[in-house]
């Protein structure tokens, strides 16, 4: 090993360090301003979850396996996986085993940035020793890698079907410079360490490459500029960083330990949502997903878009984003780093100001108690349940009839709700952004539900159940979702259900799936009602029946489309007949779909053959 | 309607020419579906709101078209979107509720 330069300095690696220095300082600047925009508790747990073992722990595992290995875009496309870790993971190997060259051969300059990453230029090292031998052969083999990941990269933006996307975004200008100076980055740093392969040692890669330059290129008067080049393309690369969908790469590391320290989503531009939006690489993964995306007006809607116009700061455009989103959550269950679209939706339609805002305080809820309190006390010893239908079940009245059937078979006693009078559950005032109007109807309800003594609540609409889970204080009450109760119901042998011959191809609600967690349950207990049948898009992908109340501007002629698209993926199945378990999809599936549409209650009820004697 | 200044019920015509219509303008300019509504009440028989509050979204753009005040309707809707799931005429009522609020009690 000889140092080749006294200095250890050449005026090429100026481009380089003044991008190094520019993308550093931007990034540290960038993060203190978010720190300081968190909300001192957030800022206090997320600092105290950096020096606790166990989340430090997980961060570095979770960085490790998504921003450099990629392992949840491997799930999703071998293709677009391998294109994505090849490039992130050998550009770190790179980087790591520079560090190491200089740590074993000339610890001396460790202090100098540049000396890692222009090491052969700066060292004369011998590959006939073997650890020589090792360590050249590894930085050829992950130069190898980066190089395949980039020319993957080159037929992706040709023909992105063969990674599995039907479409992505089109880039700005400036990313159009920082990817090509990405793309030029490799295949510079190729030429650059095969010009000086013959001077500073090299590997399988730059040995014949040298080889061959030398053929016809037989003095060193190459050797600089493709320093230079290679230099230039770093800087160039890291100067543009900051204003382009390159920013994922240092943003995505700081929103780990973020979302690991357990922070949420506060103010829609401020904190954690903008590290979310600044982690986004603009991949148009949630694109495809969309259900807005089946037509040509709504596609600039998807969250991939949100981000990109909070980004630019276009307000107009972040109101009717935030607007039309259905908050359906499928883009948030695909997306590869975690953006929260429907969460940053609602906390921009938060901050929104109202000239009036709604008050609930002339409603009186004593009669409620009174009439609830009377009922359930009147139940026989076991659990006293209460059930609560949903404002939706009065539009879709089927329901409600076969789930209060459903409990008489199995001789549960109950108290209905809101048979007659009942007020809303205060979800789509929350997703509505009015936050405080959705807190004191929750309070209202709490009244009642506590009042009556119940200690069941036992809840059939899975919008309902999101809210009464999440949001709603009820000590000493259990709050189960029917089909959990049902399932109990059949493994107590309160219900017997019989096998009918109809097949029913079960849609996943948003709420009930994406929203709750719950996709098994429903679909055991219809298979044991009837045949089941499944969809191309189901569970987690399943796609919204586009009647959500999430959307505040959406008409219908725009909703039929999706809801038709909907019905399509579930006709696929060539099913009899649809199940699902939302009054709300019931009643938007059965305003277009050509075969029958059911509720889960009624499946289960049209099944059921005995009666429960005590 | 002639007026002979004396009768047994307060009269109740409206004059169009003298009431104030900027707020039903201002929200038609928001959610144009407000012009489309044929007063069927379906909104009404569904309401949730209504018991408590006389909430009607029928009743709430009639009176805008009156220049009568809708505050209280107003403030008792709990956007549970059960109008908007039954109007015949697919008018985005929920929409309307809101646009309604933000511009309440604003000046211009
Ligand atoms: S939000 Fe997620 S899925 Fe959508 S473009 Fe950004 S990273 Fe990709
Ligand atoms: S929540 Fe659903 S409708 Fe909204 S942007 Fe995401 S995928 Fe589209
Ligand atoms: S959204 Fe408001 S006005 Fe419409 S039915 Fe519900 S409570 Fe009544
Ligand atoms: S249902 Fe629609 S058309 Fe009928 S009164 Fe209500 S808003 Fe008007």
């Amino acid at each position: 090993m000889k140092e080749r330069f006294a200095i250890g300095f050449d005026p090429f690696v100026l481009p380089f360090l003044v991008g190094m220095v520019f993308v550093l300082g931007y990034c540290l600047f960038g993060l203190f301003r978010i720190l300081w925009q968190l909300p001192r508790e957030d800022r206090r747990k997320f600092l105290l979850s950096l020096i606790t073992p166990a989340t430090a722990l997980k961060n570095i595992w979770d960085i490790f396996c998504n921003c450099l290995l990629h392992v949840k875009l491997w799930k999703r496309n071998k293709m677009l996986g391998f294109m994505h870790s090849s490039i992130a993971f050998g550009w770190f190997m790179l980087i790591l085993l520079g560090h190491l060259e200089v740590f074993i051969y000339c610890p001396e300059r460790v202090h100098l940035f540049y000396y890692p990453i222009f090491f052969n230029y700066f060292v004369a090292n011998n590959e006939s020793t073997i650890g020589g031998a090792v360590l050249f052969f590894l930085m050829d083999f992950f130069l190898l890698l980066v190089l395949s990941g980039i020319a993957l990269a080159m037929i992706k933006r040709v023909r992105s079907r063969l990674f599995g996307m039907r479409r992505t975004t089109r880039p700005s200008m400036l990313d159009r410079i920082g990817l090509y100076s990405l793309w030029a980055i490799f295949p510079l740093r190729l030429l650059a360490e095969s010009f000086t392969a013959h001077i500073s040692g090299g590997s399988f890669l730059t040995i014949p490459a040298n080889w061959v330059f030398r053929q016809f290129l037989g003095n060193d008067l190459n050797l600089l500029p493709t320093w230079w080049a290679y230099s230039i393309a770093l800087g160039i690369f890291m100067v543009v960083l900051p204003f382009t969908r390159y920013m994922h790469i240092p943003a995505e590391m700081m929103l780990i330990p973020m979302r690991n320290a357990g922070l949420r989503i506060r103010h829609p531009r401020k904190g954690f949502a903008k590290m979310q939006v600044l982690s986004c690489p603009g991949c148009g993964v949630c694109i495809d997903a969309c259900p807005m995306s089946v037509q040509k007006v709504n596609i600039k809607d998807c969250t991939v878009y949100l981000n990109r116009q909070i980004r630019r700061g276009n307000e107009k455009r972040i109101e009717e984003i935030s607007d039309k989103c259905l908050l359906c959550g499928k883009c948030e269950a695909v997306c590869q780093v975690g953006v929260e679209g429907p969460k940053m939706r609602v906390a921009q339609r938060s901050v929104r100001r109202y000239g009036l805002t709604p008050d609930f305080a002339a409603i009186d809820t004593a009669p409620l108690v009174q009439a609830a309190a009377a009922q359930v006390s009147k139940a026989a010893a076991g659990p006293k349940v209460l059930y609560f239908s949903g404002c939706m079940t009065r539009l879709t009245p089927s329901i409600g009839k076969a789930v209060t059937s459903l409990l008489g078979k199995a001789g549960v006693e109950f108290t209905w709700m809101d048979r007659e009078e009942g007020l809303c559950c205060g979800r789509p005032l929350l997703t509505a952004g009015r936050i405080d109007a959705a807190l004191a109807l929750i309070r209202k309800n709490q009244e009642i539900i506590l009042g009556s003594g119940a200690s069941v609540l036992l809840v059939s609409c899975p919008i309902c159940y999101k809210i009464f889970t999440e949001r709603y204080s009820l000590p000493g009450v259990r709050v189960v979702n029917y089909a959990d109760f049902f399932a109990e119901l059949l493994e107590q042998g309160r219900l017997k259900l019989e096998k009918s011959d109809i097949c029913y191809v079960y849609h996943d609600p948003c709420e009930l799936g994406r929203g709750c967690g719950i996709y098994e349950t429903p679909r055991k207990l219809i298979g044991q009602a009837a045949g089941i049948a499944e969809a191309e898009k189901n569970r987690a992908e399943s796609i919204c029946c586009g009647g959500s109340l999430g959307s505040l501007t959406l008409d219908f002629a725009h909703r039929e489309v999706m809801t038709r698209k909907a019905l399509d993926n579930l006709y696929g199945s060539r099913a009899d007949a649809i199940a699902t378990a939302c009054p709300l999809c019931l009643s938007t599936f059965r305003r277009y779909s050509d075969r029958p549409v059911r509720d889960l209650a009624e499946v289960l009820d049209a099944s059921t053959v005995s009666s429960f004697q005590p | 309607m002639i007026d002979f200044g004396f009768g047994l019920s307060r009269s109740s015509s409206v004059k169009l020419d003298e009431v104030d219509l900027g707020l039903y303008h201002k929200l038609e300019a928001l959610e144009p579906g407000v012009r489309v509504c044929m007063s069927c009440g379906s909104c009404t028989s569904t309401c949730t709101a209504g018991p408590w509050s006389g909430m009607s979204v029928r009743k709430l753009i009639l009176n805008l078209q009156r220049g009568k005040d809708v505050e209280k309707m107003l403030s008792c809707c709990m956007l549970c979107g059960k109008c908007t799931m039954v109007c015949p005429r697919g008018i985005n009522t929920r929409h309307l509720i809101l646009s309604l609020c933000r511009i309440y009690g604003k000046k211009q």
